[in-house]
């Protein structure tokens, strides 16, 4: 799994439970929780979404704005998260 | 502008006067009602409020209830009674234990936790806490806390479903608390007093038709270390004055500085101050000794705060205006 089938992966499920809209584009460099796009419900199941998709767990020390500003810092940090793993 | 821990300084007097003021003028003009009733909590807030309320439309104008549940603390009937009979108010306890054992509160607490800590009891305790923002630019992701009866304590990150159904379950007690007030505001013909400072109605620290619910709010423009200035002027007994911020919500004993606010309420008046005001961060930094990195962060908690709980404030919201300024 590449990053970009990732950050599909993601945009596709912020689309659809918090756009409420599958065909809209999301900037992959927008601040996901300065454009309002997310607040700290949508925090708790993105991260929800993530560990159960990808079968892992999150450090609490990783659960950082950094990791999770933007689909592209989300992607990144996934990815290399993945890739430790395997 | 310059910035220093001293703008949080108010003439007391002054303050008060003009509280008890408005107070007067809503509840008797405005509102058309002959006397306020609230909810005593025995922390500074609703003690504070009581005060004010007795200054402004008399001792005998004023009922308050004290509304204790199985997971309050001893300590809080007691101070909500210290405050009663210090100002003379005629007030009734209603314990609501029997109430939110009705409404499946509990029940519905104890399942929501289960969802991720299975082995959780009856006899357990439990809280909700916020990891602090201070040392990380961390997310705001909840966490659940629990004691077993052995005292041993664990904590979990909650998950989406788990979340939310604790805090419905949870907020009962604010709902049903806020129907006995307005029980008694109807059978007195007063008006109901809501007693949130300014930290918590700009951050959205309450519950909506709950504790957020009332006619008139008469701190909600003060910052919390105003309150606690007033609370000195009006003469409130020590014992209120020296209590530290509790939410008393669940059965673990918790601060409002781990429930919501990630700093202490001094720190957090600061920051809500330099924020409203547009001091820049590294102004304040200096003067409360964090990092000019930490304030950022508390800038950024405090917009993310104010975003996710605007749905709180709103009015019903309607297809159409409805031009009738009377209604």
């Amino acid at each position: 799994m590449n990053k970009e089938e990732i950050a599909i992966t993601i945009a596709n499920y912020i689309k659809k439970n918090f756009l409420f809209d599958e065909k809209k584009d999301i900037d992959h460099n927008i601040s996901l929780y300065q454009s309002g796009i997310i607040d700290s419900m949508g925090t708790i199941e993105l991260v929800s979404f993530l560990e159960n998709t990808y079968k892992i767990r999150f450090d609490d020390d990783e659960l950082i704005a950094e990791n999770f500003d933007s689909l592209n810092a989300i992607s990144n940090f996934l990815y290399n998260k993945l890739q430790k793993i395997t | 502008m310059n910035f220093s821990r001293d703008v949080l300084k108010i003439n007391a007097q002054e303050e008060i006067s003009k509280i008890t003021n408005a107070i007067k003028t809503q509840v008797i003009s405005e509102l058309h009602r002959k006397g306020a009733v609230l909810g005593l909590s025995g922390g500074i807030d609703s003690s504070v409020c009581a005060a004010l309320c007795v200054q402004a439309l008399g001792s005998e104008n004023v009922f308050a209830i004290l509304m204790p549940e199985k997971d309050s603390s001893q300590e809080s009937i007691e101070l909500g009674k210290l405050v009663a009979n210090s100002l003379n108010i005629k007030y009734e306890i209603f314990d609501i234990t029997n109430l939110l054992e009705a409404s499946g509160c509990y029940k519905n607490q104890i399942e929501a936790i289960r969802e991720i800590i299975p082995e959780y009891g009856e006899n357990w305790k439990c809280k909700v806490v916020l990891p602090s923002i201070l040392d990380k630019d961390r997310l705001n992701i909840f966490q659940l806390t629990v004691q077993s009866p052995e005292g041993k304590t664990q904590t979990k990150r909650f998950t989406a479903t788990s979340y939310l159904k604790l805090i419905a379950a949870t907020n009962w007690k604010q709902r049903v608390r806020k129907c006995i007030e307005y029980y008694h505001a109807d059978r007195l013909y007063y008006a109901v007093c809501g007693t949130p400072n300014r930290l918590e109605y700009d951050q959205g620290f309450f519950v909506k038709n709950g504790d957020g619910s009332a006619d008139f709010k008469p701190i909600a423009h003060l910052y919390k270390s105003q309150v606690y200035m007033l609370a000195k002027a009006l003469g409130l007994p020590e014992e209120i004055i020296n209590r530290p911020p509790t939410t008393d919500t669940f059965s673990l004993s918790q601060t409002q500085e781990e429930f919501f606010f990630s700093v202490s309420y001094e720190i957090m008046d600061l920051c809500l101050y330099a924020y409203n005001h547009n001091i820049e961060p590294k102004q304040v930094a200096h003067e409360i000794n964090l990092t000019e990195e930490q304030l950022k962060r508390i800038y950024k908690d405090i917009e993310s705060k104010r975003k996710a709980t605007r749905y709180l404030h709103m009015r019903p919201l309607l297809v159409e205006e409805i031009l009738n300024q009377n209604l």
